[in-house]
């Protein structure tokens, strides 16, 4: 009974004006034949094509960087204990929790013409000119790598934590290799971390909006942007409501995946 | 055999991200305190200056209250509901308990987005646009599954017998609740709700579509400064809303700590 409040809560408030928009949006469209075709042109429009490949692109390319730049970061973190454990995880937790628009917003002070990369790359002699990292898809992914970085570590460490260390010396004292023992036994067996942790980046990749949004170039459009425009800017509440439909199914189906494959009173490392 | 260069290598990559992390942070608390008008790092010279404007600004002084009143209707709203689901969650054995729970952290998996466009068609005929009380209750939604996930893993370590115990001895349902649920699940509420006023207070996308121009917050009004033109306030702004996250990281650090030794302490008792 107890959680009969919380139910309601997001009944009134999420789901139902989830549904509302998605009925009434597509049913100023016309009949059922006349929202086939209304959805048929806008999921096979130009637009929204590049926008899903580009979607797809950058969130698998920021999941990949994310996880090989992640793996060693959880690796140290459950395999240290005391204030090099505790100086690691402030070095997570503090960005995690810092607003994402205060992140993006450094990274564009960090990236624009005369920021502080450019000048030290200035500099240090490396370029001659300035490189453009603000609104290109470079800029783009450093963004959002910093932003999801956390919860990949986290997700990790969480899996990377229930490894008896026993098992690694055990691999060793058996005559296994360093890179053997770790290729054999310790991936392995983090699989289900990385898995999970990869799959918690890419679904929330899929629907980033403020960083693509802020430190992209006028060709990289996610889906989540052009949602937003069609909605801000053409008022094409229908157009809305069918790649939201689009970008929810796909959502739903990952999340289905992880719900399988994972504790979900795990998520965002908790 | 490699195994200790492979471990001094592994440090080496560990501080340098560690710095990679932490610098975007420290880089806006340092631009907050210059003094230069536009933003070049290093500054010049220190100042307060932009500290000044933004507490100065009447504007910024109404999106600040916007922030802090949506925060605390979404605080209250998501910690209450929260916890009511969260004990119910964890003292009975409902089938379907994953299932529901994980319809519970959706708000956090489906894209902000489509959450915050669909809020906001649900707003537009009900005249709750820039309503605070309306964005407090869709924040609470963001909120809820946080609140879930941090008080799941807190009662955990609530004693059920302890609960028995007072019941056998002749206690109400209420009286057990008042007396002994709450008094020892009230370390992890105190989390559960600063971690919920922060998720409110960071939120950037329903805020966006749902504040108007009556009801701006501080992410809102640091949105529209980073697409239009950048003001060098933004920087203090963006290192007052790292302040809020310090705090509440702080006071969670004091909570945790509180929360041990009182478990401790009673295991010493036995």
């Amino acid at each position: 009974m107890l959680v009969v409040p919380a139910v309601v809560l997001l009944a009134l408030v999420f789901v139902g004006p989830l549904l509302w928009f998605f009925i009434r949006s597509l049913a100023e469209l016309g009949g059922p034949a006349e929202i086939a075709s209304h959805a048929w042109a806008v999921v096979t429009s130009r637009a929204v094509l590049t926008a899903l490949s580009t979607t797809n692109w950058i969130s698998l390319l920021v999941t990949v960087l994310v996880l090989v730049i992640s793996y060693p970061v959880a690796y140290y973190l459950a395999t240290n204990q005391g204030w090099r454990f505790s100086a690691v995880l402030f070095c997570i937790v503090v960005p995690y929790f810092t607003s994402i628009i205060v992140r993006t917003y450094s990274w564009m002070v960090l990236l624009g013409r005369n920021g502080l990369v450019n000048q030290m790359l200035l500099k240090s002699g490396l370029i001659d000119e300035p490189l453009a990292l603000l609104y290109t898809k470079t800029g783009v992914l450093i963004g959002m790598v910093y932003v999801l970085l956390p919860y990949m570590v986290l997700t990790l460490f969480a899996a990377m934590k229930t490894i008896d260390p026993s098992l690694m010396r055990a691999a060793r004292g058996l005559g296994a290799s360093g890179f053997h023992a770790f290729t054999r036994v310790y991936l392995p067996l983090s699989m289900h971390g990385v898995v999970s942790g990869s799959l918690i980046v890419y679904i929330l990749a899929i629907g980033f909006f403020i960083t693509p949004g802020l430190m992209g170039g006028p060709t990289d459009v996610m889906i989540a942007m052009l949602i937003e425009r069609s909605v801000e800017i053409t008022f094409d509440w229908g157009g809305a409501a069918v790649m939201s439909l689009l970008l929810l199914g796909a959502t739903l189906v990952l999340y289905s995946i992880y719900y399988r494959l994972t504790d979900v009173r795990r998520m965002m490392g908790a | 055999m490699n195994a200790a260069r492979s471990t001094r290598a592994l440090s080496v990559y560990i501080v340098i991200a560690c710095l990679l992390l932490m610098m975007p942070i420290v880089i806006v608390l340092v631009l907050a305190f210059g003094d230069q008008t536009y933003m070049r790092f290093p500054p010049q010279s220190l100042s307060l200056r932009w500290f000044v404007t933004f507490f100065g600004d009447p504007r910024w002084q109404r999106a600040l209250g916007s922030s802090v009143l949506i925060a605390t209707v979404a605080c209250v709203i998501a910690t209450v509901v929260g916890f009511f689901a969260a004990y119910a969650f964890v003292r009975s054995d409902m089938r379907g308990k994953k299932l529901l729970l994980s319809f519970m952290l959706l708000p956090i998996i489906i894209p902000h987005v489509i959450a915050a466009i669909a809020m906001y068609f649900m707003a537009g005929p009900l005249k709750l646009v820039g309503n605070v009380f309306w964005i407090g209750l869709c924040h609470a939604t963001i909120a809820l599954p946080i609140v879930l996930l941090i008080l799941l893993s807190s009662l955990q370590g609530v004693d059920v017998n302890l609960e028995r115990a007072a019941l056998s001895l002749g206690s109400s349902r209420i009286g057990v609740f008042t007396r002994v649920v709450l008094p020892l699940a009230f370390p992890g509420i105190l989390s559960a709700a600063l971690f919920a006023f922060l998720a409110s207070f960071d939120e950037l996308v329903i805020s966006l579509f749902l504040a108007g121009v009556r009801s701006e917050t501080l992410p809102v009004r640091i949105w529209n400064s980073l697409h239009l033109q950048i003001e060098p306030v933004i920087a203090a702004v963006s290192a007052f809303l790292i302040a809020v996250t310090g705090v509440v990281l702080l006071l969670d650090a004091v909570v945790r700590h509180v929360r041990s030794s009182r478990l401790a302490g009673t295991a010493a008792e036995r």
